[in-house]
């Protein structure tokens, strides 16, 4: 019989490391803290959150950052400890890890759906070059995929912005990297 | 042979320089926040500006760590003069107008994706970390300058005048972005930096092919200028860095 795995490699790999006993309610813990700008999104299913690990020094929380300037990442790590210190865990380190550098593939299916139902298209499987499209991301609003690119750099690093030729209305498209 | 300690120190030395580069740059370019000629380009600008101010912070991260003696990423940033700066000239030119900044964009663009291939080998895991992180937005940014630079070259009389001009004009700095010395050649030789030498004639394929469909002259060869990586600077630096540094340096030590 021939298995045709539902979830890629990478995704697998992460999953493995929630499963590993002594840090199944740290993770759970870390589910609540959300990307500070799209806070639908928790920092597990965007990707950002990479590893934990318990020693006898405490806690180590391993994130990395989406993009080189991302502004954002400050404010997850207080954002982390705060959470931990709310259930009493402590000392608690947060380390930033740039490699392997994050990738879009990082996003769960849960963070792909949450991302299109706050308005943001989340990122398709693009030509050779792997880079964004002019045309054809389907629209969050309408579903169609009459869209176009209108710039190439959104509201923030990590989007593109897009008009949707069937509602008319403009929406955010986060880049595959 | 260098001594493992000699070779940190010149490794700190590097990751000076491309923090100085990505810093510069990054400020040059966000110069364009609220001065772009429409809302999306201001937004782009200020996207790529945040990339290699990113960028800047992860190198001066690292070189903090290697020099491991209490200076952090704003120590550099914010508290040396110009002469301790070390950033290629091109990058301090001022940005003048639109097609200015994205002639030299495109040039430097398609250097940093050549630049960025190579680190990515390096022994060094955290330069090649950088590398990886940072040629993902090199890719967009080199998508977005070779089309606004075919657009303008091969546009109007007036943008293509003032796409050549700007040509022209930068040309004579683009060469030092292929220069090696003897810190360089020694990080090279290690396997830990770039042989910049060797990325010249593929960049130039490249810009021959980009400027040949924007309908631009490639510049004679005829003169340069460099320095920056002994401290030798236009006199356009040292404005850059006064209003950088203006609030570090009226309020020391400063946190916001
Ligand atoms: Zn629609």
């Amino acid at each position: 019989m021939q298995r045709i795995p539902l979830i890629s490699q990478e995704q697998q790999q992460r999953i493995a490391l929630r499963n590993q006993p002594d840090t199944t309610r740290l993770w759970q813990i870390l589910d609540a803290v959300k990307d500070p700008e799209i806070p639908a999104l928790s920092i597990w299913d965007l990707g950002v959150l990479q590893d934990i690990e318990v020693s006898n020094d405490g806690v180590l929380v391993i994130i990395t950052p989406t993009y080189s300037g991302c502004p954002a990442m400050d404010t997850i790590a207080d954002d982390i400890r705060a959470a931990l210190a709310a259930a009493a865990i402590s000392p608690v380190r947060v380390r930033t890890r740039l490699a392997p550098a994050w990738t879009t593939d990082w996003l769960s299916a849960k963070g792909r759906e949450q991302l299109r139902s706050y308005g943001i298209a989340p990122p398709e499987q693009s030509g050779a070059d792997e880079l964004t499209p002019d045309s054809g991301i389907s629209c969050p609003h309408c579903g169609s995929v009459q869209t176009r690119r209108i710039s190439e750099f959104g509201s923030t690093a990590c989007k593109a912005l897009f008009r949707c030729n069937d509602c008319s209305e403009p929406f955010d498209y986060f880049k595959k990297i | 042979m260098m001594s493992e300690q000699q070779l940190q120190q010149a490794t700190f030395e590097y990751t000076l320089r491309l923090g100085d580069d990505a810093l510069v740059l990054g400020h040059r370019i966000s110069e364009w926040v609220r001065n772009g000629p429409f809302l999306e380009e201001d937004i782009a600008y200020g996207n790529v500006a945040l990339d290699y101010i990113g960028r800047a912070r992860m190198f001066y991260g690292y070189a903090a760590e290697l020099a491991d003696d209490g200076r952090t990423e704003d120590s550099f940033a914010y508290t040396r003069s110009e002469r301790e700066f070390s950033n290629l000239l091109i990058n301090e030119l001022p940005r003048g107008d639109f097609a200015y900044s994205q002639v030299r964009q495109l040039l430097v663009d398609i250097y940093a994706n050549l630049f960025l291939t190579r680190l990515l080998q390096s022994k060094d895991a955290t330069l090649a970390a950088i590398a990886a992180k940072a040629i993902k937005e090199s890719r967009y940014h080199l998508r977005r300058s070779r089309e606004w630079v075919i657009r303008l070259g091969d546009g109007t009389e007036e943008s293509q005048h003032r796409c050549q001009l700007a040509l022209d004009d930068i040309w004579g700095y683009s060469h030092e972005m292929f220069e090696m010395d003897a810190l360089e050649q020694q990080l090279a030789d290690a396997g830990i930096g770039v042989d910049v030498s060797s990325l010249r004639d593929d960049w130039l394929v490249q810009i021959r092919e980009i400027l040949a469909e924007a309908t631009l002259q490639l510049p004679a060869d005829d003169w340069k200028v460099s320095g920056g990586r002994d401290g030798y600077h236009t006199e356009f630096l040292g404005h850059l860095l006064t209003e950088l540094q203006i609030v570090h340096r009226s309020y020391p030590g400063c946190q916001w």
